[in-house]
């Protein structure tokens, strides 16, 4: 396979908006529109610039011609579109796809995003109550868990009695991720510290995942734009250039295929890195989908920071804060920095490019920020994505 | 004797693929789809197998299970996603792995969840929830400990 794709192209702006965890007067194609603005503004670019789009819809709902939709509400008219539908996913495929976009001359400019306004303490609506179980009639009659709680509870519950990661271990990602969301004016949980204790101490709410294993769900939107390599060199922000990057498929219900402790990012980890010519050892900062303590540390046995089954000890002798030997999750993740739902798992993208540019401010990272690995997650233990993305110095 | 209060949790909505599981399901009979063509075990219910590099089309047919298996996986539902399942919390939801090599997701019922272990051996019990729909739930296996064994 040649590598064709290999920082041919950058993400050269980024629109975010800072998560809430309410946002009563903001509907979701407002808040992506915002964002959308901001991240072509980033870029130094007009409307009139952009020629592609990448629109993934908010989750559950079905928006069909959503790029349609997205195009006349912000009055650009791209002469290239395609949807995404990966789910938690989208931030790193819609970085990819657009890649791949811009280096076979479909565009130029592609704009890329995804937001939620849902509010996430209202009560769920009835068709949502009995569809978000993945499942159907085989799921719907036993009572599922509320969103995907009792899923990654038993993926933990496997990973606990296979390898002995409990709660203990895990609260590990929670501690170190929360350390830099407090230096993270933006992240949710900005003013409070967080202890291992607290984490153990939290109630269960899925035996055997505590409440401070599990993501806060927020309202928000993040938007980015890529373009090819030798535009992105002459404009105004330091390109964050896309090495290399894949989503692997494993399953769609989680209780069906295969061994539920095994996370699809293995397949798409080793081909972001093949195509990257970089490995596990070579990154400097992670941005790993982190929907539960459990997510982050199969996904890092996965993708080869360590072996299988001892991401539960591996993690205790690293130092994942922003001043630490491997940063992780340097906006706080979505634990502490808020899941806006998809675009949630889009601010792993947002947060990588900062770091690449250094203008990340209280919480950039000191040591070095040339090579930043990406993942994103759909589903349950469903899809996965990787992307490696680096700096000019390390192309 | 007293009425029984109405069912008023979900109920399944069979398709024209799991029909027959629920028809099965009524007799108190566990059922799983097998493939003529590669030997595949399915569950849930379809009508076009998803075996390793098979390509089957019709080769799906019913097979009945002994209703034994393991647990796979559990967690105790604290907070169900359905407010009609609240009056039972907590209980356990459970993926389980059938002797003949397919999964199901249920719960387990009759069961200490404090002392419940991942590879415990469960068995087939019915729920009759209403006069349509019986419900396989399933129980530890009485009368031996057999736990992670074989």
């Amino acid at each position: 396979m040649p590598d064709t794709m290999r920082g041919a192209a950058a993400i050269v702006g980024i629109g975010e908006l800072k998560p809430e965890r309410e946002r009563p007067d903001r509907d979701t194609i407002s808040l992506l529109t915002e964002a959308c603005y901001l991240a072509i503004q980033d870029a130094g670019l007009t409307k009139s610039d952009i020629d592609g789009l990448i629109m993934e819809p908010e989750i559950q709902q079905t928006a069909s011609g959503f790029n349609a939709v997205m195009a006349e509400h912000m009055g650009i008219f791209p002469t290239w579109a395609t949807g995404c539908d990966v789910q938690g996913a989208a931030g790193v495929v819609m970085a990819v796809q657009a890649a791949a976009y811009v280096n076979a001359g479909l565009a130029d400019f592609v704009l890329c995003g995804t937001a939620t306004a849902m509010d996430p303490r209202a009560p769920r609506p009835e068709h949502s109550r009995r569809t978000e179980t993945w499942g159907s009639e085989f799921t719907a009659p036993f009572g599922p868990v509320v969103a995907a709680n009792g899923w990654y509870a038993m993926i933990a519950r496997r990973h606990e009695m296979l390898y002995g990661t409990t709660v203990e271990k895990r609260a590990k990602i929670s501690v170190d991720q929360r350390y830099n969301a407090n230096h993270n004016p933006w992240a949710v949980f900005y003013d409070s510290p967080l202890t291992v204790q607290d984490v153990v101490n939290s109630r269960i709410v899925a035996d055997p995942l505590h409440l401070l294993e599990c993501v806060m769900p927020v309202s928000g939107a993040c938007a980015f734009v890529v373009t090819r390599a030798d535009l992105a060199r002459g404009m105004r922000n330091k390109p964050a250039y896309v090495l290399g990057g894949a989503h692997s498929i494993q399953r769609n219900n989680l209780a069906h295929v295969g061994e539920i402790s095994i996370s699809p990012v293995g397949q798409a980890s080793r081909k972001a890195f093949r195509m990257a010519g970089y490995g596990p050892k070579d990154m400097q900062v992670l941005e790993i989908y982190d929907s539960y303590t459990i997510t982050v540390i199969c996904e890092m046995e996965e993708s080869g920071f360590c072996k299988k089954g001892e991401g539960g000890d591996w993690i205790q002798e690293q130092d994942f804060t922003i001043k630490g030997n491997l940063p992780l999750n340097t906006h706080g993740g979505q634990m502490s920095y808020g899941q806006a739902a998809l675009a949630g798992g889009c601010s792993h993208v947002s947060e990588a490019v900062r770091q690449i540019r250094r203008t990340a401010g209280e919480h950039q990272v000191a040591g070095p920020t040339d090579l930043v690995f990406v993942t994103g997650s759909g589903g349950l233990f469903s899809q996965q994505s990787a992307m490696v993305l680096a700096s000019e110095a390390a192309l | 004797m007293t009425t029984p209060p109405p069912y008023t949790k979900p109920l399944p909505t069979p398709s024209y693929n799991s029909r027959p599981f629920w028809e099965a399901a009524k007799q108190h009979r566990l059922t799983f789809q097998r493939c003529k063509a590669c030997g595949a075990r399915v569950f849930y219910p379809r009508d076009i197998c998803p075996g390793k590099e098979c390509f089957g089309v019709g080769t799906l047919e019913w097979v009945e299970s002994t209703g034994k298996g393991r647990v796979y996986s559990f967690t105790v539902v604290l907070q169900p996603a359905d407010p009609a399942f609240r009056p039972d919390v907590p209980y356990i939801l459970a993926v389980l792995e059938m002797d003949e090599g397919w999964r199901m997701t249920t719960n387990v019922v009759n069961a200490d969840a404090a002392s419940l272990k991942i590879g415990d051996r469960v068995e087939v019990v019915w729920e009759d929830a209403t006069a349509e729909f019986s419900l396989p739930k399933f129980q530890p296996t009485k009368g031996r400990s057999s736990r992670r064994r074989g």
